[in-house]
């Protein structure tokens, strides 16, 4: 069983109906010992980083997901959740990923909406998907390029579109809204040992 | 690259689409599911379903469709019609619209943008505008266009993005339905004056229109409805002109 992780962010029906498409079952949860059974946790979002935060320590559920041994994926605001720090409301994060989240400057128009290739790609997640593929962005902040990104992005500046640290992974791009590229790299996260 | 975005338009009325269409193999044209289905595979970026039903009690229907479109298609999109209180909005997000529009609603309360974007992110707040050249100045309307207000078009978007908008959908009216060109100064004005994207729509015709709203604008997408509804314009096609044209087009 998949757990997608239930909290006060958007979107997380969007994740599921993927998972359907793609054939596999999973449980929208904030249970902790459904989510420490998963084969693997998705943890989307769409919303704002000090308010998600938040509910996530009122629920306990920071602790549980740092305590997720099974291939863990972040999406979006997840990916930004997993760093150490954000700019977005000043708030400290899980701390799994080495870096922190800025907000990009209005140096072109802000939030980056839309579809966007890759400035590089590396690892299973990224099989069969090439770094001239294009995934769907809707973000106004972003995590700064680090030892643990396995894709980077240019859009103003360069940033780590995917990141990689032992059995957690997560991409600022929404694969769930990405079309058949999306659907590969949620295919390749799902099929991860 | 960030891509240019090409986005049809479904007009929705009782959860049927209203326009017919002429693409090959579609056996319904009036399921809106499978047209946007059929538009998915043929390159587009994002959809739009504008609800243009009447009645309150039939909405629900809507909601119902949307909670079915999030099920099939894997492309971001976006609901707008009849969208009036924050309990709309909720209740179209829920069922899995990435983004809803606002247009006379936001302008009858323009709280609302700043509640949907406390609420749901600035991302899935797009704020639909209607506007046409009066007597030298580009002014909003609404109800469909059928309604002057006092609003100048260039005072009002940047008032909704200070409200919170994260997206603005430009409508000219002088030029929607004459299929003869985006009207490329307002767009570019409005562009140049905000820092959120706007979206181009009214007066596409030709496929050399779009790249002319790319490469003389900073328009951030191109929306239509007929000329992708009749096939006139199969979304292949324009995408590989534009391509060759140099414009940053995404490829599937």
């Amino acid at each position: 069983m998949i757990a997608i992780i239930k909290y006060n962010a958007g979107n997380i029906r969007s994740v599921q109906n993927a998972l359907n498409r793609l054939g596999y079952d999973s449980i929208i949860t904030d249970d902790k010992t459904e989510i420490l059974n998963a084969s693997k946790v998705i943890f989307p979002g769409v919303g704002e980083a000090s308010s998600a935060m938040q509910y996530l320590r009122e629920k306990g559920l920071d602790e549980v997901l740092l305590s997720v041994k099974k291939p863990m994926l972040g999406i979006c605001l997840g990916l930004q959740l997993m760093c150490n720090y954000s700019e977005e409301g000043d708030t400290k994060c899980l701390g799994i990923f080495n870096t922190q989240v800025k907000k990009f400057p209005p140096k072109e128009k802000v939030p980056h909406i839309g579809w966007n290739n890759f400035a590089e790609v590396t690892g299973d997640l990224f099989n069969n998907i090439d770094a001239d593929k294009d995934m769907y962005y809707v973000h106004s902040y972003y995590a700064e390029d680090n030892a643990q990104s396995i894709a980077t992005c240019n859009y103003i500046l360069p940033f780590a579109t995917a990141m990689q640290h032992d059995n957690f992974y997560a991409t600022q791009f929404h694969p769930e809204k990405s079309a058949d590229v999306g659907a590969q790299l949620l295919k390749n996260f799902l099929e991860l040992e | 690259m960030l891509k240019k975005r090409i986005i049809p338009c479904l007009d929705i009325k009782d959860g049927r689409t209203v326009k017919g269409i002429n693409f090959v193999g579609i056996r319904d044209a009036g399921d809106p599911i499978e047209l946007a289905k059929q538009y998915v595979a043929h390159g587009a970026d994002e959809l739009v379903f504008l609800d243009i039903t009447a009645t309150v009690e039939k909405r629900k229907t809507l909601v119902e469709l949307v909670t079915h479109i999030a099920e099939e298609i894997n492309i971001p999109f976006t609901v707008g019609g009849g969208i009036n209180t924050i309990e709309d909005v909720s209740s179209v997000i829920k069922a899995g619209a990435d983004k809803v529009s606002v247009n006379s609603s936001a302008v009858k309360n323009p709280e609302l943008i700043t509640q949907i974007a406390n609420q749901f992110g600035s991302q899935c707040c797009v704020v639909a505008i209607d506007t046409k050249f009066v007597d030298g100045e580009w002014m909003v309307f609404v109800h469909g266009g059928r309604t002057a207000t006092p609003l100048k078009t260039m005072d009002w978007v940047k008032q909704v993005e200070a409200l919170g908008a994260g997206e603005i959908l430009l409508t000219s009216m002088n030029n929607d339905g004459t299929k003869a060109g985006f009207a490329l100064d307002i767009t570019e004005e409005v562009s140049k004056a905000i820092n959120i994207p706007v979206i181009a729509s009214g007066g596409a015709g030709t496929k050399e229109h779009f790249k002319t709203l790319f490469e003389t604008t900073h328009a951030s997408a191109g929306l239509a409805a007929s000329i992708f509804h009749y096939g006139e314009i199969p979304i292949p096609e324009l995408k590989n002109y534009l391509i060759k044209e140099n414009i940053a087009i995404r490829w599937t």
